[in-house]
């Protein structure tokens, strides 16, 4: 369990537009009592991975829909690796078919929500996994 | 359910989405008391009933599937199968790195070269993309916004040099960078010179491509992402009067540019509410035009529109049930009176879409016009109790949607500022929760589920990364291949216009003739404006 209040970082990495599901996360996320940084549209692997550090996130979380899933968050993992991340809970989200999913959880995304997944869900998610 | 035990007079109540309460039964009664009978004929104003007389028995909506991957040889060749399919327009898709204004090989775009779209480099990729297509049969749309202004720069000197009078040319671009900001996201410059850049393109077409339409003013989008549908209404209204005072303000008379205007809505929802919408849209937007900005020529008041998407309303959960959901759609729009359609195809929440799949959208307008009546008469629900009624208060709803960016200081204070974002997402947290609450009622995702979890059958439509090399070499070649002292001297001036605060358009021809590219471009003109950035927000639950 943690002892301090949660921070998540909900991060749209490439050029992908749609935010309207980040957008929605972020706010199932606040009313469930945790801190939400929300990074804004089109933000590099290199600078979501810098807001991580900043703000000492607990949860890192990627929102994807063009498709780009998989060499975005291998790049965004490499980064989280060498900047010692690693112990941070990591997720991601978006158009992502079946075939992706455990390619994701292998790259070390431990929680991955294909479109339609319940805000519930990734909430009680957090609450059970987060250090 | 029906349950027996309850009394009879328990009737459950009814909202739509708009905010209207829907009654079990309308008379004339409700028509009157809901502001009157509009017995206006349709191709009058206000054109509640549409606006031509004739409507689809002069033409049936043209059919327009959404339509770009790879690079432009692949496309052109999935266009060609559209055509020979039946449809009757082209709507052009373009990959994100076209989309925000980069080159193919620009480290940005690794991974999204030609996956949502087709990928545009130079005018050689729509010399390529629209070879064998005739442009006076086929009219194109361009869904292109951040980079608009060079794109449709560069669709005109295809035109132009295939030998086509642009004096005459049809066609669309989106090039609606307003509600890029509120839910589309391909936004390249700050709010400010984005605007601009779209009074640009709106006056240089008014002298050089009269009949083409610069921009087409999506509330789609913001219904997407978040607005019931007199808001999407409203909203898109808003974002049309701030381009339309942009390009009053550079000296052109209303009647010049505002019949080239048109509009993209969303279909998805509640039937009558949906055709209602769009009664009630027609009705208000031709009063803004002739009423509030005292247009002379009745055409200037149209709205013209695309309605068609839908996108929202289709789920991951058991996807053969968007098929029967796009020919619902499709039916809200022909009732609607849309000048042209397009549907979200069936697998189009996994991928985008496959041959087989775009062949059944076609089909599905197709229908509507061969079998199921619906290009016989014009505006069929007119006269209807319910219809009438919901026309009036949804127009009213639409005025209230209005007023709203009006209190927030106008849509372009409104969007700056967020707080039209702010709104939409929102409702959009709202309309999740009443998802996943069951309020709102989706088949097979909340009812009517399957039991056990049966793995969806969707043929999935890959990333082409051997098409995406090929368009890296391409842009090379080009680069190769080009006189780079003409185009260092069309950037030249394309900077210097910019800085000047000229209309850039003619720059962009000449550079685009130049074969400069859209990363070239796009990059002198963020040398002169900056590029937007979304701030990094800290949300702290209130209180």
């Amino acid at each position: 369990m943690h002892d301090h209040q949660v921070k998540v970082l909900v991060a749209k990495p490439g050029l992908d537009g749609h935010d309207v599901g980040a957008k929605v996360i972020v706010h199932a996320l606040l009313d469930a009592g945790f801190d939400v940084v929300y990074t804004g549209l089109r933000q590099t692997p290199e600078a979501i991975v810098d807001a991580a550090v900043k703000q000492q996130s607990d949860v890192i979380g990627l929102s994807i829909l063009s498709g780009a899933h998989l060499p975005l968050c291998r790049r965004v993992r490499d980064l989280m690796m060498e900047r010692g991340l690693h112990d941070k809970l990591w997720l991601v989200g978006g158009n992502i078919p079946e075939e992706d999913r455990m390619v994701l959880r292998q790259l070390g995304f431990r929680g991955v929500f294909p479109t339609g997944s319940h805000t519930a869900d990734i909430v009680s998610f957090i609450q059970e996994n987060v250090k | 359910m029906n349950d027996q035990s309850k009394p009879k007079s328990k009737i459950r109540p009814v909202v739509n989405e708009s905010g209207i309460e829907i009654k079990p039964l309308y008379t004339l009664d409700d028509v009157i008391a809901s502001g009157g009978v509009d017995s206006s004929p349709p191709g009058e104003a206000p054109f509640t009933r549409g606006i031509h007389s004739m409507m689809y028995r002069h033409r049936p909506f043209t059919m327009r599937q959404y339509t770009g991957f790879a690079n432009a040889a692949d496309t052109n060749e999935r266009f060609k199968y559209l055509i020979a399919n039946g449809q009757t327009g082209l709507n052009v898709a373009f990959d994100l790195a076209t989309q925000c204004g980069y080159d193919s090989d620009a480290p940005e775009a690794a991974g999204e070269v030609g996956r949502v779209g087709m990928a545009i480099d130079t005018l050689r990729d729509f010399e390529i993309a629209f070879d064998g297509i005739d442009l006076d049969a086929i009219t194109v749309s361009l869904t292109i916004n951040g980079s608009a202004a060079s794109l449709i720069a560069m669709f005109l000197a295809m035109a132009e040099k295939r030998g086509y009078d642009l004096s005459r040319l049809r066609g669309t671009a989106q090039n609606d960078i307003l509600k890029e900001f509120v839910g589309r996201g391909t936004w390249i410059y700050p709010v400010e010179p984005s605007v601009k850049l779209v009074a640009d393109t709106i006056e240089y077409c008014a002298k050089v491509a009269p009949k083409y339409s610069p921009v087409s003013v999506c509330g789609y989008h913001i219904r997407e992402s978040g607005a019931n549908p007199a808001e999407e209404m409203g909203y898109a209204f808003a974002i049309a009067k701030a381009y339309t005072d942009r390009a009053l303000a550079r000296g052109l008379d209303i009647d010049e540019f505002a019949g080239r205007l048109s509009f993209n809505f969303n279909i998805f929802g509640n039937l009558f509410e949906q055709v209602a919408k769009f009664r009630a849209g027609r009705r208000r937007w031709s009063k803004i035009i002739l009423d509030e900005y005292g247009a002379k020529r009745p055409e200037s008041g149209w709205m013209r529109m695309i309605a068609g998407g839908g996108g929202f309303g289709l789920t991951i959960e058991q996807p053969e049930n968007n098929i029967m959901r796009g020919a619902y759609y499709a039916l809200a729009a022909a009732l609607g009176g849309a000048q042209t359609m397009a549907l979200c195809c069936y697998d189009e929440a996994y991928t985008i879409p496959t041959p087989k799949a775009q062949r059944l959208s076609l089909r599905t307008m197709q229908m509507l016009i061969e079998e199921i009546g619906l290009a016989d008469t014009v505006d069929p629900l007119g006269g209807s109790y319910y219809v009438e009624t919901l026309t009036n208060q949804t127009e009213q709803k639409i005025v209230e949607a209005m007023d709203w960016i009006e209190a927030q200081g106008g849509i372009i204070k409104a969007v700056s500022d967020g707080k039209i974002q702010a709104k939409v997402s929102e409702y959009a947290y709202r309309r999740q929760r009443a998802l996943e609450t069951g309020e709102l009622r989706k088949v097979g995702v909340n009812c009517y589920e399957d039991s056990d979890e049966e793995k969806p059958q969707v043929d999935l439509h890959g990333y082409d990364e051997i098409g995406a090399m090929q368009q890296i070499e391409n842009v090379r070649k080009v680069r190769a291949g080009r006189s780079d002292a003409a185009v260092e001297r069309a950037l030249k001036r394309l900077r210097a216009d910019a800085e000047a605060d000229r209309n850039v358009m003619p720059a962009l021809v000449e550079a685009v003739k130049a074969y400069a590219t859209v990363g070239e471009m796009n990059g002198a003109l963020v040398d002169v404006y900056g590029r937007f950035q979304e701030p990094t927000q800290l949300w702290r639950r209130a209180g």
